[in-house]
């Protein structure tokens, strides 16, 4: 039967691209995201290979010994896996264009209502906090309330420069409880 | 096969897969005429909505199995529609359906809209395909396929157009994707490492065989490559951020379908390869977390699409929840909170899309006096909202009333904590939704309303899903008989099994054997990989 022992050169070139595939990731540029991408996946289809056992002859009855064949069963999953991946690689390349057409850069943007939401919890904390604060004003405390981005709440949220279909409304418009 | 009664639907199952593929291909190839398209559309999910509700009938008196091509199993892939499949698919198609009705209207009325119709129609078939593959498969890598067909297609629905907003949600969504359809490859890569085989039924006693470490390590792998889909707590993150910007039909069958097939793959492996429930505990804790943050997360939103959004990942919750009591009871009662879920998260999407279009946005401090202004609206955002939060007698209560009672009968301290986690979510629930109605519905308009009509086709389609929901509590009784009998077969995996395996149908080769065929069927492995290609392509 097959040799199933796993080949310790598969392994390592698998941790090694899986390894790369993970920092390219976590990047924030697109590009360098869908490369990370191709490793990963590249990476588990040469998990698919060690998975397979060791190397024989082709699959086919009367040409091969059958104790001498390689397991035909991996390398038509990881066949699969390539073609998908390849189309996802298209799609994500497009993508990256698109925002590079948009924005003239390919980076992943922050939720601009998320971060809404968080600036209205800080000014909530700010409103809440000054109470027992007597010798400040709520606008001196509103000031030095920053929200993750940095930017501090007091200040109006940036316009939204996408034609979504969200209307933008002013942070003094906002309804702080 | 097994028994001649059924002998006759068995062709039947994979139509639902094929139907909406072959219809994609004519869709596409009819570019130009925008009617056409809607109307093979229309046309294919009738047709697979008709299989699923035949299947749904055929498969209570056992499993329906295919092989594909006449490959036998454990070799070929085989398609399986059992309770829980034929029950996802049969709620799946109509709701994909009426999603379709709803955003023909939409197009209609939207001459100039910013989605092109000629990619949408074909898309969104091949969605419902992918989905329905993943509802039938026997086969855990055909189920990878499954899930590369709704999520390549899901891809293209979210950046439809291209805008600023969507092509930023797109980016967040697809790579959060990827990275799960990874994760998931690389569980199936090592399931075949550690048992050799892909098919599920095998897997079921192969897996027992194994050691228990690596057996345990691949069902938390698979855990949480599914949890990635279904939106569980600590990965859930890219559900509100991506999901509110998509047009509202395309928000109303994610929110519906998507998670759901995670749930449902969960479902599946949990009962059928992984029976013993070692994470168990580990998916209360998951459960309790998810509802709490999610309904946290939607009580702070300003915006109802994306407070829905938050409220689709809390009560996810629930189903894991039931999952993870690993009784009749509870498994019944999460399948049955699937059901209702579907039905009534993607009436809400709609109905908020119904709302943005007539009060001319979706933050709650621009809406107000819809009420007034459409008082059918507020009716039916009132029923499927009020269904949400689990208001009896509508069935959103039912499902929680029957995960309550399998927790308490449970009994231990931790299920117990969970029951409470899940009524303070209900309650929390109701105060979310009711923020939400008094701001859209009540409060006087801040700002005057767009002078605009609702097409007739998006409020009638709306409206039918509405009363479909609200009617889950007339048939709640059979239905409910019937997911505790899916239950029941689902924590009997040797049911499942013996349906698949050729020791319960015969020799394990198909009956048309000749020689020639005897022995490329040996190497039927190749044409296998063949058969998994064309469905990944689209």
């Amino acid at each position: 039967m097959i040799d199933t022992a796993p080949n310790l050169t598969l392994v390592v070139v698998a941790g090694a691209l899986a390894a790369v595939g993970v920092y390219l990731l976590l990047e924030r540029s697109l590009t360098r995201v869908l490369l990370g991408v191709i490793f990963l996946s590249n990476a588990v289809n040469v998990v698919f290979l060690v998975a397979g056992g060791r190397a024989g002859g082709a699959p086919i009855i009367g040409s091969t010994d059958e104790d001498a064949m390689s397991d035909p069963l991996p390398q038509a999953m990881v066949l699969t896996a390539i073609v998908i991946t390849l189309g996802m690689t298209a799609f994500l390349l497009a993508l990256a264009y698109r925002s590079w057409q948009l924005n003239h850069h390919d980076e992943v943007q922050d939720d601009l209502e998320d971060r809404r939401v968080a600036a209205r919890a800080a000014a909530d904390l700010a409103a809440y906090e000054s109470d027992d604060d007597e010798t400040r004003t709520l606008e001196q405390e509103a000031a030095d309330v920053h929200d993750e981005t940095g930017a501090p709440v007091g200040a109006p949220p940036e316009p939204d420069a996408a034609p979504g279909s969200r209307r933008v409304e002013s942070a003094e418009g906002g309804d702080v409880r | 096969m097994n028994g001649l009664s059924l002998t006759d639907l068995t062709w039947a199952v994979p139509l639902p897969v094929v139907l909406p593929l072959a219809a994609a291909g004519l869709a596409l190839a009819l570019w130009r005429n925008a009617r056409a398209q809607g109307l093979i559309s229309v046309v294919a999910l009738t047709l697979s909505l008709v299989t699923s509700v035949l299947l749904l009938a055929a498969a209570d008196d056992g499993p329906l199995v295919l092989d594909v091509g006449s490959w036998a199993a454990p070799v070929g892939i085989n398609l399986v529609a059992d309770r829980l499949s034929t029950l996802m698919l049969t709620v799946s198609s109509a709701v994909t359906l009426c999603v379709l009705v709803y955003s023909l209207a939409q197009g209609i009325a939207d001459k100039n809209a910013e989605t092109p119709v000629a990619i949408f129609h074909p898309t969104y078939l091949v969605l419902s395909a992918g989905v329905a593959n993943a509802f039938l498969t026997g086969d855990l890598f055909n189920l990878f396929v499954g899930f590369e067909m709704l999520l390549a297609a899901s891809y293209v629905l979210i950046t439809l157009g291209g805008t600023g907003e969507r092509v930023r949600a797109g980016t967040i969504y697809v790579v959060v994707s990827l990275l799960s359809s990874v994760l998931f490859l690389l569980a199936i890569a090592l399931v075949y490492a550690a048992t050799g085989t892909v098919n599920m039924a095998q897997l079921s006693y192969r897996l027992a065989e194994i050691d228990p470490g690596v057996s345990l390590v691949l069902q938390l792998m698979l855990l949480l490559a599914f949890g990635i889909k279904a939106a569980v707590f600590p990965l859930f993150a890219w559900l509100p951020d991506s999901y509110p910007t998509a047009p509202a039909p395309v928000t109303a069958v994610f929110a519906g379908l998507l998670t759901k097939v995670g749930v449902y793959a969960m479902i599946r492996t949990q009962t059928l390869l992984f029976p013993d429930g070692r994470a168990d505990t580990l998916l209360m804790w998951v459960a309790l977390v998810t509802m709490l943050v999610g309904i946290l997360g939607a009580v702070a939103q300003n915006d109802v699409k994306r407070m829905i959004s938050f409220t689709l990942v809390s009560h996810i919750g629930y189903m894991v929840f039931g999952i993870a009591l690993s009784s009749d009871a509870g498994l019944a009662a999460s399948v049955f909170y699937v059901a209702h879920h579907i039905t009534v998260q993607t009436t809400l999407f709609l109905v908020v899309g119904l709302m943005e279009r007539r009060g001319g946005s979706t933050s709650l401090d621009a809406l107000g006096g819809l009420a007034r202004l459409a008082p059918l609206l507020a009716v039916m955002f009132f029923l499927p909202a009020m269904n949400l939060a689990g208001i009896p007698p509508l069935s959103g209560f039912l499902g929680k009333a029957g995960l309550v009672q399998a927790g308490v009968a449970d009994g231990s301290p931790l299920a117990y904590t969970l029951v409470a986690g899940g009524v303070v979510t209900s309650l929390l629930t109701l105060y979310a939704i009711v923020k939400a109605w008094n701001k859209a519905f009540w409060q006087p308009a801040p700002e005057e309303a767009p002078d605009v009509r609702l097409p007739r086709g998006m409020v009638g389609s709306a409206a039918a899903l509405v009363v479909a929901g609200a009617s889950l509590t007339l048939v709640a009784g059979p239905l409910y008989d019937y997911t505790t009998r899916a239950a029941e077969t689902l924590r009997d995996p040797q049911q499942y099994v013996t349906a698949v395996l050729p020791g319960g149908r015969g020799e394990g080769r198909s009956a048309d054997v000749t020689e020639d065929a005897r022995r490329s069927g040996e190497t039927g492995v190749v044409e296998e990989g063949a058969d998994l290609e064309d469905g990944g392509e689209p």
